[in-house]
């Protein structure tokens, strides 16, 4: 009954303080601008069920995606087990599900012990990989400190839940043998039953209090993972189906467009809808472009929070790869620490940016010579796993440089003049037909 | 041969099938123009009736919308839909696949629907309807790599055309090692061929970074579909000292080369 209570309070408390940090983590999201994604939901669907639950991107690199598909497996199944320890731990009952499935259970106890056995090596893997391997991407200068610490945190808390799953049923193994009343019967587990080897001769007090720790501490890693997971990369986890389902669908090739400046010069060229009202005269300049998170779509901001740090994106770009400071997932790490900085302040108005000035804005994170680096070659979109777009950000900033700021690279400043006088990108003086005279002469 | 213009086809009694937008490489760059005029060549002798809008041609505005600059972008687009859209244009071939992009893609939100194809989708169409053959001999015991460009590959998702061109010609087609979806940029996009690249932590650029690449496969020709890559290929093959050795041409000068037009 003690525990009964003290688990239920502990449950209560968790489900609280995360509902607190997952609405902040909505509302920080909800700080970009609105804007309705279109497109068919079938498609959507189709996306969510191959490239976010059917991992069908993360398998370019088949190394890392067989590895991560140990842990994601195991992930899901380990589910069904954590279910039963909430309901174990709520009703004062031990392996409720036991009894109910029969050999289904031995089944999918044993298909979650190899997952985890298989989760288990792919965690140690990635922490070779990352700390001694130093896998490019992994190490770029982004990563550095906090993304390097957080990467590692997690996995060392997976090998800490497999250790407590197998401690679990390891003991729980034995102690079947000894107390078949309040140890209900699992049927073979394989590989736990190797673990309960190491245990044998241990008193039923000892193996009782092994039990009861890998329970325990299988539980508390869980809720201290859920309550971790807002200010962590691995946020990924939940975020990447609806990133990917809300992920465009539009045309690589299609850049946002911008109607009030199409209207804008609409009316200069005379195309105007006669009918149309004047827009009202706004004292302000209006700002074109976005210079800070309440400018981006939410869509983007959501891109940044489901941002794994995995660096694909960055080891395909051209920029980045021939030693430009550009790296997309340093653009969608910004975002999302910038969107994280100004939902601190505007939590306690609610929310609301209105009146929000920090003084700062996504340019503190951001320099011009990252931005103006992007070729545009959409290699970053290609190769992200859950549909994040880092090139459009990149785009609208430099929308903001150039049409508000001013601002921008020199070289650029003879195309646009030569656009806006000839209508071509170079200032020539030959006719823009010149190259037909040699054909006109011709005679075949 | 003589090439007409939109203008010239109005005073006539007979309409062009399809419009070649020629583009401001392929107007002005001296290497693009030879790619214009290939095109122009294979059209000619595909007895397509084609026209171009000479100087009431302006840049798409790719570029300027890619650098951020969206009112030189609406004034360039909405300046050529009033044009095309005057002239009743239906179908647009053209060789950038920047300006493939931009008219295929962008226009329709501003007002400007057609039919836009490249002119490797064109030029396989008439191969295939037999309106134009390739003679054999000119590239026997060649090599051949293809390099995807972005805008046309990753982009536009259109990566079999080509190839199965390159495939009709008598040499061997190879793939680069980062080809059709990983393909590697230029380093032309974005408007980035308009200024000096960002200083690099290595001294790299990323055209030589790209030349060096597809110098691995140990090509007698690269074969490229878009001016853009057309020019940052030529100056990346000067930085290997390659120009010599290895030829860099467009799909549709390697037709002209093959049927010695």
């Amino acid at each position: 009954m003690v525990s009964q209570i003290a688990f239920a309070s502990i449950l209560g408390l968790v489900a609280s303080r995360a509902y607190k940090s997952y609405s902040h983590i909505y509302q920080s999201i909800k700080l970009g601008k609105d804007e309705t994604i279109s497109g068919d939901s079938g498609t959507r669907w189709k996306n969510v069920l191959l490239v976010a639950f059917g991992q069908k991107k993360m398998f370019k690199r088949i190394i890392p995606a067989v590895l991560h598909l140990f842990i994601y497996v195991a992930f899901l199944f380990t589910q069904i087990e954590l279910i039963e320890i909430i309901l174990d731990g709520l009703l004062g009952k031990h392996r409720i599900f036991a009894s109910l499935l029969g050999g289904l259970y031995t089944l999918i106890i044993n298909s979650i012990e190899f997952l985890s056995l298989g989760a288990l090596i792919s965690t140690v893997i990635f922490l070779w990989r990352r700390n001694l391997l130093k896998v490019p991407r992994l190490v770029m200068p982004e990563m550095k400190g906090w993304p390097t610490l957080d990467a590692n945190y997690i996995l060392i808390a997976e090998i800490v839940l497999i250790t407590a799953i197998f401690t679990m049923n390891g003991a729980d193994g034995l102690l079947q043998k000894l107390d078949p009343v309040h140890y209900p019967d699992t049927g073979t587990l394989v590989l736990s039953s190797a673990v309960g080897g190491l245990f044998s001769g241990l008193s039923e007090g000892t193996l009782h209090f092994l039990e009861r720790a890998g329970w325990w501490l299988h539980i508390l890693v869980v809720f201290g993972f859920l309550l971790y997971l807002p200010i962590s990369k691995h946020l990924h986890i939940m975020l990447a189906f609806p990133n990917v389902y809300f992920s465009k669908l539009k045309s690589r090739g299609e850049m946002p467009n911008m109607p009030e400046i199409m209207n804008e010069v609409k009316s200069m060229m005379g195309l105007g809808d006669p009918n149309a009202e004047e827009p009202p005269m706004s004292e302000e300049l209006p700002n074109f472009g976005s210079k800070d998170i309440m400018d981006l779509s939410w869509k983007t901001i959501l891109d940044a929070y489901t941002c794994t740090e995995c660096g694909r994106c960055s080891s395909v770009c051209p920029a980045n790869g021939t030693g430009k400071k550009l790296s997309p997932r340093k653009i969608m790490m910004d975002i999302r620490d910038r969107a994280t900085e100004v939902a601190e302040v505007v939590k306690e108005q609610d929310y609301s940016t209105e009146a929000f000035d920090d003084g700062k804005s996504l340019f503190d994170y951001i320099s011009d010579e990252e931005l103006f680096a992007c070729t545009t070659c959409n290699a970053c979109v290609e190769a992200c796993p859950v549909m994040i777009n880092p090139l459009e950000p990149i785009l609208e900033l430099r929308r903001y440089k150039i049409l508000t700021d001013s601002a921008g690279p020199a070289d650029w400043m003879p195309m646009f003049t030569s656009l806006e006088n000839t209508g071509a990108v170079w200032q020539m003086p030959n006719e823009r037909i010149e190259w037909a005279k040699e054909l006109n002469e011709s005679k075949s | 041969m003589k090439v007409y213009t939109l203008a010239e086809y109005a005073g006539m009694d007979t309409e062009p099938e399809i419009l070649f937008w020629v583009g401001c490489a392929g107007s002005f760059d001296p290497r693009a123009q030879k790619i214009t005029q290939a095109l122009v060549k294979i059209l000619h002798h595909a007895g397509i009736k084609y026209a171009v809008l000479g100087n009431e041609e302006s840049c798409t505005g790719d570029p300027a919308r890619r650098s951020g600059n969206e009112f030189i972008f609406q004034m360039m687009a909405l300046q050529n839909i009033e044009v095309l859209n005057m002239y009743k244009v239906e179908k647009i071939v053209t060789a950038c696949p920047h300006c493939f992009n931009t008219l295929k893609n962008e226009y329709p939100e501003l007002g400007g629907n057609y039919t836009v194809v490249h002119h490797t989708q064109l030029i396989q169409e008439l191969i295939d309807e037999g309106k134009i053959t390739i003679e054999g001999g000119a590239f026997q015991g060649k090599k051949i790599t293809y390099h995807d460009s972005c805008y046309l590959g990753r982009v536009n998702d259109i990566y079999e055309a080509p190839r199965n061109i390159l495939n009709k010609l008598d040499g061997t087609l190879q793939e680069a090692k980062r080809s059709r979806k990983n393909g590697f940029c230029c380093g032309a996009g974005g408007a980035q061929v308009f200024k000096e690249e960002e200083k690099s932590s290595n001294d790299k650029k990323v055209n030589v970074e790209r030349v060096a690449e597809l110098l691995e496969t140990d090509p007698d020709i690269i074969a490229v579909n878009c001016p853009f890559c057309t020019i940052m290929m030529n100056d990346g093959i000067k930085n290997e000292g390659k120009e010599e050795d290895v030829m860099i041409y467009d799909i549709s000068e390697l037709i002209v080369q093959a049927n010695k037009w």
